[in-house]
């Protein structure tokens, strides 16, 4: 039975007063994440838009022992604070449950820089969660490409729009056959603290990805954050899905129609008309082109996905 | 391991009871191993890498076969090794990594990181050249490079050091607040077997006791980790770590102390110091070579030059004022040193010597960069060198015996 929103905790581990950017989706996922996770966890921060919005020392924006790290190393990082948990467990040290290790990372830490420890991390199976607030470029540093960041937006490294295609990251993470993953949207709230919930109680290497559309980045209207976030998995930009070791287990809200009923997806030319970032081709004579393509890219995932799941 | 016990030596313990050490034979890295077994260290991340290997391989075979309560981290590379050491101290365990050149150079952002953070833990680095071109052998370039990240550094002249630096180095990494670096020269005694005596494991006990952080990542009591800091904050945060490792001086020679009450070994003194009482002439270095140039100053001595030896021992913190004590007004240092600083023409040893005695001794210092990518020191050649150098000659070059 899917959690409906206002069966959500009331517990915020987001305090009031941090230097967040209105609708910032990191700090509203956060806040589904942290009622999922309970008090008992410890975050784990590359640099991203959310280390630079936690609060100035002493002061700090979350409930949770923090350590901020260096940027490639989230997943060895993570590693270590669960190694010596379960150490000094082993030695007797520490009793009762233990602590939910997680990092709270942006794409650059995950698509990029962090790539190998993450994934070294997911081979050897370390027992945490790697979170991913997916913003589809540098936004901390002031909106550089990054390996999330689709083709054809602007950034302020590719004025031109970009000329290649983001990887599939989700998919990379499902052939490294860990225990439990999923994709997320920081509009289906009810939706990201049930894959929380469930990936809190497995044991092992946890990765979920939050799609998180980002005003400043993407250049559309702070209030219609959500509505953005909403209209992705709609249109099958972003696809809802949960995998066990390797497996595709689960879809989840519209993605589960678009995927195994091949209904059509809705709003895409919404979506791409309201980001600033698509503007220059929207507004050229190869908008249809365009369009078309992106409509054979998400068709395409779709494919692939069904593909894996028939596996 | 039966076949490598020297001996067994039953003595009177700290208590007055009896306690049985043992003497082993063993390499410099499997020496670095067991000190980690007997600092019951709690977490080992590290990866492999020429000449450190074995370290990593006989503490993994320690964990598997239960002789080492520990969990071993077998990362992806030596950035990931540090960064997960850090996560592990900041969780309140016990921690040691070990590395060598090319690792250690990867490692340079955390070394900052784990330094600046005051994150106690010890790493071994065994030293070797640095690329390009490939090398295997000797040389201090590499932790040398390592100079300002906020780390102790303790050069090491024999197997048996390796062994009490790494745990005197525990007991220091704790007072101090600061983590601790032990080098050792790669090969020349990471390869080589020495006797090692490992004292019993409730003498080590008593002289490490169990680690208690000040602070750890904790639900039940949430802090923040070097989150972003106001500027002058920032500077206050620096300025700490530079009167921390001023202040790392006496825990040295403390942690020295309390090693040989407990194991009656002695190994320590920030300088180790040979024939200066009556010395004129200085020769001063680091490492295995500075254990082999000991024999070079006696031959000097045979034929009526005064020479005296000394290692330091203790780079980070630099020992500035043991070296004004030590060297008189008018005496002469020559520095034999297995490193370079690019653009000083000269070895960063000599750099720091002259800068710590500057406005204090009048000493005329001659530097000698030898030893490069593993060249093979003797101490005949070390003494034909320092001759060359008092006597105001171009130095003899070096060649393979």
């Amino acid at each position: 039975m899917a959690t409906r929103i206002k069966d959500l905790p009331a517990e915020e581990v987001v305090l009031s007063g941090n230097g967040a950017c209105a609708s910032c989706p990191s700090t509203l996922a956060l806040r589904s994440v942290g009622k999922a996770l309970g008090p008992n966890a410890i975050m784990l921060l590359t640099p991203s838009c959310t280390v630079a919005s936690m609060g100035v020392t002493p002061q700090m924006a979350f409930t949770y022992p923090a350590m901020n790290i260096c940027f490639a190393t989230a997943g060895s990082s993570a590693a270590g604070v669960v190694y010596a948990l379960e150490a000094q467990a082993m030695k007797g040290r520490l009793q009762g449950e233990m602590p939910t290790v997680f990092t709270w990372i942006g794409d650059g830490g995950t698509y990029d820089i962090g790539f190998q420890a993450l994934s070294a991390a997911a081979e050897r199976n370390d027992n945490f969660i790697f979170f991913c607030y997916n913003n589809e470029a540098y936004s901390n540093t002031g909106v550089q490409r990054s390996g999330a960041t689709p083709a054809y937006a602007v950034t302020t490294t590719t004025p031109g729009g970009k000329t290649e295609n983001k990887k599939n990251m989700p998919l990379l993470m499902l052939d490294h056959r860990i225990p439990y993953m999923a994709t997320a949207s920081v509009a289906y709230p009810a939706d990201l603290y049930d894959k929380v919930v469930k990936a809190k109680g497995i044991k092992g290497f946890k990765y979920i990805e939050i799609f998180a559309p980002c005003y400043p980045g993407w250049k559309f209207e702070s209030k219609d954050m959500v509505k953005l976030a909403r209209l992705a998995v709609r249109s099958g930009i972003n696809l809802l899905w949960e995998a066990e070791n390797g497996y595709i287990t689960h879809l989840s809200g519209p993605t589960k129609a678009l995927v195994e009923t091949g209904a059509a997806p809705r709003g895409l030319e919404e979506y791409l008309e309201a980001q600033g970032r698509f503007r220059h081709v929207m507004t050229s004579e190869k908008k249809e082109a365009f369009l078309q393509g992106v409509e054979a890219g998400v068709r395409e995932e779709m494919e692939l996905l069904k593909g894996r799941m028939r596996i | 391991m039966e076949a490598e016990r020297l001996m067994k030596a039953e003595r009177q313990g700290q208590d007055g009871g009896e306690v049985t050490d043992e003497r082993l034979l063993k390499t410099g890295c499997h020496a670095a191993a067991l000190a980690v077994r007997s600092a019951r260290v709690d977490v080992v991340a590290a990866y492999p890498i020429t000449p450190q290997s074995s370290v990593v391989e006989t503490i993994s075979a320690m964990v598997e076969e239960g002789d080492l309560e520990c969990r071993f981290l077998p990362v992806e590379g030596e950035h990931s090794a540090l960064a997960a050491c850090a996560g592990a101290i900041a969780a309140g365990a016990r921690v040691f990594t070990a590395t060598a050149s090319q690792g250690l150079l990867y490692m340079h952002e955390v070394l900052h990181m784990v330094g600046g953070g005051r994150l106690p833990m010890v790493m071994a680095n065994v030293n070797r050249a640095v690329f390009p071109p490939w090398a295997l052998l000797v040389d201090h370039q590499d932790s040398l490079s390592q100079r300002d990240t906020g780390w102790l550094q303790i050069y090491v002249a024999s197997v048996q050091e390796i062994y009490n630096a790494i745990l005197q180095g525990f007991y220091i990494t704790q007072e101090a607040q600061l983590p601790v670096m032990v080098n050792f020269d790669g090969f020349i005694l990471s390869h080589c077997a020495s006797g090692v005596m490992v004292p019993a494991q409730e003498v080590v006990d008593a002289f490490l006791p169990p680690y208690e952080p000040l602070w750890k990542l904790d639900p039940a009591a949430p802090s923040s980790f070097a989150n972003v800091t106001a500027t002058e904050y920032y500077g206050k945060h620096r300025a700490m770590l530079q009167r921390a490792q001023q202040e790392a001086k006496p825990i040295f020679k403390e942690a020295a102390a309390r090693y040989r009450d407990h194991t009656g070994m002695w190994d320590g003194d920030v300088l180790d110091l040979y024939r200066t009482e009556d010395a004129e002439v200085f020769v001063i270095s680091m490492g295995s070579m500075a254990a082999e140039v000991k024999l070079g100053v006696d031959d000097l001595r045979s034929r009526g030059i005064k020479a005296g030896a000394v290692r330091i021992r203790v780079y980070r913190p630099f020992p500035a004022e043991d070296l004004v004590q030590v060297l008189p007004d008018g005496s002469t240092a020559v520095v034999l040193e297995r490193n370079y600083s690019f653009g000083m023409n000269s070895g960063i040893l000599a750099v720091e010597l002259k800068s710590a005695l500057y406005g204090q001794k009048n000493v005329c210092i001659h530097d000698r960069v030898m030893g490069i990518g593993g060249e093979d020191l003797t101490w005949r050649y070390m003494a034909r060198v320092v001759e060359d150098a008092i006597t105001g000659k171009e130095a003899t070059p070096w060649q393979p015996e």
